[in-house]
């Protein structure tokens, strides 16, 4: 026996066997890989093929044109198929409720400036410049939407400018005497000034745009603006409690503490009531405060004490070492939150935050309960009329498609965002 | 606890110390609830000196140092930082902080933010500084302590070494007058402790006042002036190194100088 060997011509490389490559293998290691996983893969796929064989015909026997059920029905002559041909009928219904339908170019218009004031906030490549109009948009989509005078939107946005001033004015004083002047200086301005101001000046020159009222207001239109402004308003309110309840001041702790657990303890269906019923016996009488504006109270009030307690968990995640870093630094509290503190806490709390978004989002088709016409409560509307008596599941299918569609993106933006911050490379 | 040799040539000629007093602390008490972790600390330091304290764990040389720039309040006593005492007046303390120094065992570099930014951060939002011009500064920072090419990198993309390096080129960006360093070396490992060491020597060459918490023999006999021991929150002996080293007194350090130094 010999032990010497010389290779004579080299292998030349093929290709490996099909049991090892592709579909094949994929199936084999993910599917085939047992006796216990091929029966699993097998009942799944017939389970599959149930669903499918029962629902499918539904979608594709869909009826588009029929102007009532009996109609659809008609057509349809017997076999199982959706009559989407209500969604044909009423679409404007479920997207902007009563609102007047030659207006429809107003929330329109509100949307596309939407996209646009977001632009900037949701992506860094944006210009910063833009942020400008995210600051005016609200007064903008306020006024497209409610319509009357252009210039109370302006005068309330003069407000926060009075406010800005008087902190100024006051900065080199005391901080904390500056920050409470600047806020009651833009409240004083609001109550007493804004609206006789908004007067004069629509008198001098007139511009408006024809009134739509709140109880007009309806479908997706409802839930984006008050989905919308809640979550807008709710995560910065929801970062003042989380500082609040870790704050120093006694008493600023007992309010954030006592508020984010009276909130988080009661039913948000208690609260739009509230807002519906009871506020009217507690404001002075004649005072008209504006529903859709009481509801949107309510539902930020709600998200923020949610957002308070998962922007803690953030705050709690942080090292001692990042405050102290800071501190010996020199920052300030404001300063140190602010760069050091809130981008760390923030970017950990990403997940509890878009949770509490979109918890907040669908939250808002409770509000049929208070009469408000969500897209829900409009699909009671749309029965009501008696071509369309007994029509359900188009309508939940519209709507939650629409609904999945909304947190869906907000899901997926969420991920990108915590892709992009990742700068700890661990 | 290593005996790193430090086989570098010290450059004493800017070693100077003044007649002028940087930090003066006079019978300064503090308590952590019942328990009284420093009792009645006298010290003062002159500019140019470099300090060692060194002292068993929990002796309350972190605590110490730690309220020189007010990141732990003293409840009794005096502690005079620049001029400026210490008190709950919160400009006092911003102003001593803007003038003191400090790096941390753990380095609390920002995370989120690039190398470059930890360093421009306190002198846009503190001092003022236009933005170009702090660039500018963290840079000559960042070439002292020998990584300008890192940065545009975040912190967790560097070895501790170089992390602990940023951080010392972090605090020097706002040109403070004193440096406080708490275990700078002691999260290393042993290759990357002589690259922060060496980076303190120069400090210390260029005239910083310093006050190192370390246990870094071979620093303290070849760059500090004076050399703390601490046990049991008091200050139990001091002197110059080579005696402090050669000739204890008291029995404590020598306990503490035979466990250190291994013999
Ligand atoms: N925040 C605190 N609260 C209560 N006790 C503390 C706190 N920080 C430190 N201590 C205690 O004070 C003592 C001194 O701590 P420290 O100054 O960190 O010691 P050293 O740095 O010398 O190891 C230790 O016994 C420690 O347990
Ligand atoms: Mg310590």
């Amino acid at each position: 026996m010999t032990l010497t060997f010389t290779r004579k011509e080299m292998l030349p490389p093929q290709a490996p066997p099909v049991s090892q490559i592709g579909v094949v293998r994929w199936m084999r290691e993910n599917l085939f890989s047992g006796p216990l996983n091929s029966i699993l893969t097998i009942v799944s796929i017939l389970v599959v093929w149930w669903i499918i064989s029962h629902i499918g015909p539904w979608f594709t026997n869909a009826v588009w044109y029929a102007g009532s059920l009996a109609e659809c029905r008609q057509i349809l002559d017997g076999a199982t198929g959706a009559c989407f041909g209500v969604i044909r009928d009423r679409w404007s219904q479920l997207l902007y409720g009563f609102y007047p339908s030659n207006l429809f170019w107003r929330p329109n218009l509100a949307m596309v400036l939407m996209v646009v004031a977001l632009a900037p906030i949701l992506f860094s490549a944006v210009p910063r410049k833009l942020l400008w109009f995210s600051a005016v948009y609200p007064a903008i989509a306020f006024w497209l939407l409610w319509g009357g005078s252009f210039w109370v939107p302006v005068a309330v946005l003069a407000g926060f400018g009075a406010g800005y001033g008087a902190f100024r004015i006051l900065a080199p004083l005391s901080s904390l005497l500056s920050m409470l002047a600047g806020v009651a200086a833009a409240v004083i301005w609001w109550v007493f000034l804004a609206l006789p101001l908004a007067g004069v000046l629509q008198s001098v020159a007139p511009l408006a745009l024809q009134q739509v009222a709140s109880r007009d207001f309806g479908g997706f239109m409802l839930s984006i603006i008050i989905g919308v402004t809640g979550i807008a308003l709710s995560l910065p309110l929801g970062i003042m409690l989380a500082l609040g309840r870790k704050s120093d001041m006694p008493l600023i702790k007992v309010v954030c503490v006592g508020f984010i657990e009276f909130i988080r303890g009661v039913p948000l269906i208690t609260l739009l009531f509230t807002a519906s019923l009871l506020l009217n016996y507690f404001l002075p009488p004649g005072t008209n405060f504006d529903i859709i504006l009481r509801v949107i109270i309510m539902v930020t009030l709600f998200a923020a004490a949610y957002m308070a307690e998962v922007i803690r968990g953030g705050l709690a995640a942080l090292p001692r070492g990042q405050y102290e870093a800071a501190d010996a630094l020199g920052l300030d509290y404001w300063k140190a939150q602010r760069l050091i503190i809130m981008p760390q806490a923030l970017k950990i709390s990403i997940p509890g935050i878009v949770n509490t978004f979109i918890g907040l989002f669908k939250d808002t088709t409770l509000v049929v309960f208070i009469g408000l016409l969500d897209p829900i409560g409009l699909s009671n509307a749309i029965r009501a009329d008696t071509n369309w008596n007994g029509i359900y599941w188009e309508l939940f299918v519209f709507i939650g498609l629409c609904f999945f569609i909304f947190c869906f993106g907000m899901s997926r933006y969420s991920m990108y965002l915590e892709r992009k911050l990742k700068t700890d490379h661990r | 606890m290593s005996e790193l040799v430090i086989d570098k040539d010290i450059d004493r000629s800017k070693m100077k110390i003044s007649n002028e007093v940087a930090i003066h602390i006079g019978k300064m008490n503090k308590w952590y609830g019942q328990f009284h972790v420093l009792r009645d600390i006298d010290m003062t330091v002159h500019r140019g000196e470099r300090i060692v304290v060194c002292g068993p764990s929990g002796s309350g040389k972190s605590t110490l140092i730690r309220c020189i720039n007010r990141l732990e309040e003293h409840q009794q006593g005096q502690i005079i930082v620049d001029g400026t005492e210490l008190t709950s007046d919160l400009k006092n303390i911003d102003k001593v902080r803007s003038e003191v120094g400090m790096v941390f065992q753990h380095f609390n570099l920002f995370p989120h933010l690039t190398i470059l930014e930890n360093c421009t951060l306190a002198p846009i939002w503190v001092r003022k500084v236009p933005k170009k011009e702090a660039e500018e500064i963290a840079m000559h920072f960042l070439q002292k302590v020998k990584i300008p090419e890192q940065a545009l990198k975040y912190p967790g993309q560097l070895s501790g070494g170089q992390q602990q390096r940023v951080a010392i080129a972090r605090s020097l960006c706002m040109k403070p007058r004193i440096m406080l360093f708490d275990e700078p070396t002691s999260a290393l490992d042993p290759e990357m402790i002589k690259e922060v060491l060496d980076t303190m020597i120069q400090l210390a060459e260029e005239g910083m006042t310093m006050i190192c918490v370390t246990h870094e023999m071979g620093f303290a006999q070849a760059v500090a002036n004076r050399v703390i021991f601490m046990d049991q929150g008091q200050i139990v002996e001091q002197n110059e190194p080579r005696e402090f080293f050669r000739n204890p007194q008291s029995d404590r350090t020598k306990l503490f100088l035979s466990q250190i130094l291994g013999h």
